[in-house]
């Protein structure tokens, strides 16, 4: 039987539950000194990986290679020394991703970095220069509030120099020249704001999905739910039948393309999920109808909101679906979201969920 | 030498770390990159571009506010502070 560990980041450090049977879970931590974790990764080594920003000690990317026993931080190289762009500063990390042996760092101010020494140091791969919208995105004055900078990192695991990332708030961007030039992704996309100069960019885009079929993604963002069937240069909205347009968390079922999940939130300051119920809203035919899974989860007075990392699948055949929340509980699912069961409760509140499964 | 008291929440990030260290040099970043050679990466937790010292990380040289080009006398005492802040 493999090993499931979920990596869960908090406002207060890492945890991990871990489980033998997916049945039965273990909560170790806070791991990495409490710092602030806004992702965690486990690479193909069992190494994890834990993107932290203390307020006052800066962001450091934590690593342990043996499942959070004992731990290292580095930020070795993880500034802006040198740019020639003197305003950038690196104010925090938060995003996570290993690929092609090397780990991939997103930051704000907006950057790419890796390392390829396992964690050791860091190297600037772009600040994603020549970009549209690059002359604003990191203008403070421009920026959402708890600006991520580079939220999210998606490497192409058969092309190494092919990345997709977001850019919050502006735009998915691809790269296929290993950081190079950038081309946006947003073709299709609505918006209900002003468009800044170029219009290519200014979509608030949240979370990427990819399904089993890789011209098949699925895309939350500010104003709907939305779908690509090839490969992410054309969008076409899928946002009928849920409660709301907005949300943050989303993942692919692993095998059936049409099958995707979300949890749609009040798009106002509450950003909960609406009526006090907790929901998670899944298509089986690529958005054409949504059912509301609620079986095991808060049905009323649950004003419980999820980030953008905040849904997870792994990766074994009777795949377990996974949420954490604002306030702190791990939901779990392991028959397609039909049911669901708490795993955890009272944690701080949780900004990533991951899972690994190991041999 | 100076003696150059640290704020403890760096000590579970560095081997052997101590509460106060003495160091001998003339300015408040020479003592941290003396710092920084026997504990590599410590520089990083309290400096950031430019360099400067993170926002919340605060220095005293002989009980006044200094900042990184502050001169720190023989046998002065560098208190470097994680200010309190939050909730």
């Amino acid at each position: 039987m493999p090993k499931t560990v979920l990596l869960v980041g908090t406002r207060k450090g890492l945890l991990l539950l871990e489980s033998d049977d997916r049945r039965e879970w273990n909560l170790r931590g806070p791991l990495c000194e409490s710092w602030p974790i806004y992702n965690a990764i486990i690479d193909v080594s069992g190494a994890i990986y834990a993107a932290a920003a203390s307020e006052w000690l800066g962001s450091s990317v934590w690593r342990s290679g043996d499942l959070g026993e004992t731990w290292t931080q580095s930020s070795k190289g993880l500034n802006y020394e040198g740019v020639h762009d003197e305003g950038l500063k690196l104010n925090k990390i938060s995003s996570l991703a290993s690929a092609h042996g090397k780990v991939f760092v997103g930051a704000e101010s907006v950057g790419l970095f890796e390392s390829t020494d396992d964690g050791t140091t860091f190297s600037l791969v772009s600040t994603l220069d020549g970009a549209p919208g690059r002359e604003i995105w990191n203008d403070h004055a421009m920026q959402p509030p708890g600006h991520l900078g580079l939220s999210a990192i998606l490497p192409f695991p058969d092309s190494p120099d092919h990345i997709r990332v977001i850019v919050q708030g502006t735009s998915t961007f691809d790269t296929t020249d290993g950081g190079k030039t950038w081309e946006p992704r947003n073709r299709g996309l609505r918006r209900e704001w002003p468009p800044p100069p170029d219009e290519e960019v200014g979509f608030c885009v949240h979370k990427l999905a990819q399904s089993p079929d890789p011209d098949r993604w699925y895309q939350q963002n500010h104003v709907g739910m939305w779908r690509s069937d090839d490969g992410g240069m054309n969008w076409i909205e899928i946002s009928e039948g849920l409660p709301t347009e907005f949300g943050f968390a989303a993942a692919a079922h692993p095998n059936d393309r049409e099958t995707f999940y979300c949890i749609p939130l009040d798009p106002g300051h509450g950003r909960t999920m609406p009526d006090g119920q907790a929901a998670v809203w899944r298509t089986r035919d690529a958005g054409s109808s949504w059912q509301k899974l609620t079986n095991g989860l808060p049905g009323r007075d649950a004003y419980v909101g999820v980030l953008r990392d905040g849904m997870v699948r792994d990766e074994q055949d009777d795949f377990g679906l996974y949420f954490g929340t604002s306030t702190g509980q791990i939901f779990a699912s392991l028959d397609e979201g039909d049911s669901w069961t708490e795993l955890a409760d009272y944690l701080p509140p949780i900004q990533s969920v991951r899972v690994a499964t190991l041999a | 030498m100076a003696d150059v008291h640290l704020p403890s929440a760096l000590r579970p990030l560095f081997a052997d770390l101590p509460r106060t260290v003495e160091v001998e040099a003339p300015t408040v970043l020479d003592a941290i990159d003396v710092l920084d050679r026997r504990w590599p990466g410590l520089r990083d937790r309290l400096c950031g571009e430019g360099p400067a010292l993170r926002r919340h990380i605060h220095v005293y040289v002989d009980g006044e506010r200094g900042d990184l080009a502050t001169e720190v006398p023989p046998n002065a005492r560098l208190e470097v502070i994680a200010a309190i802040s939050g909730g």
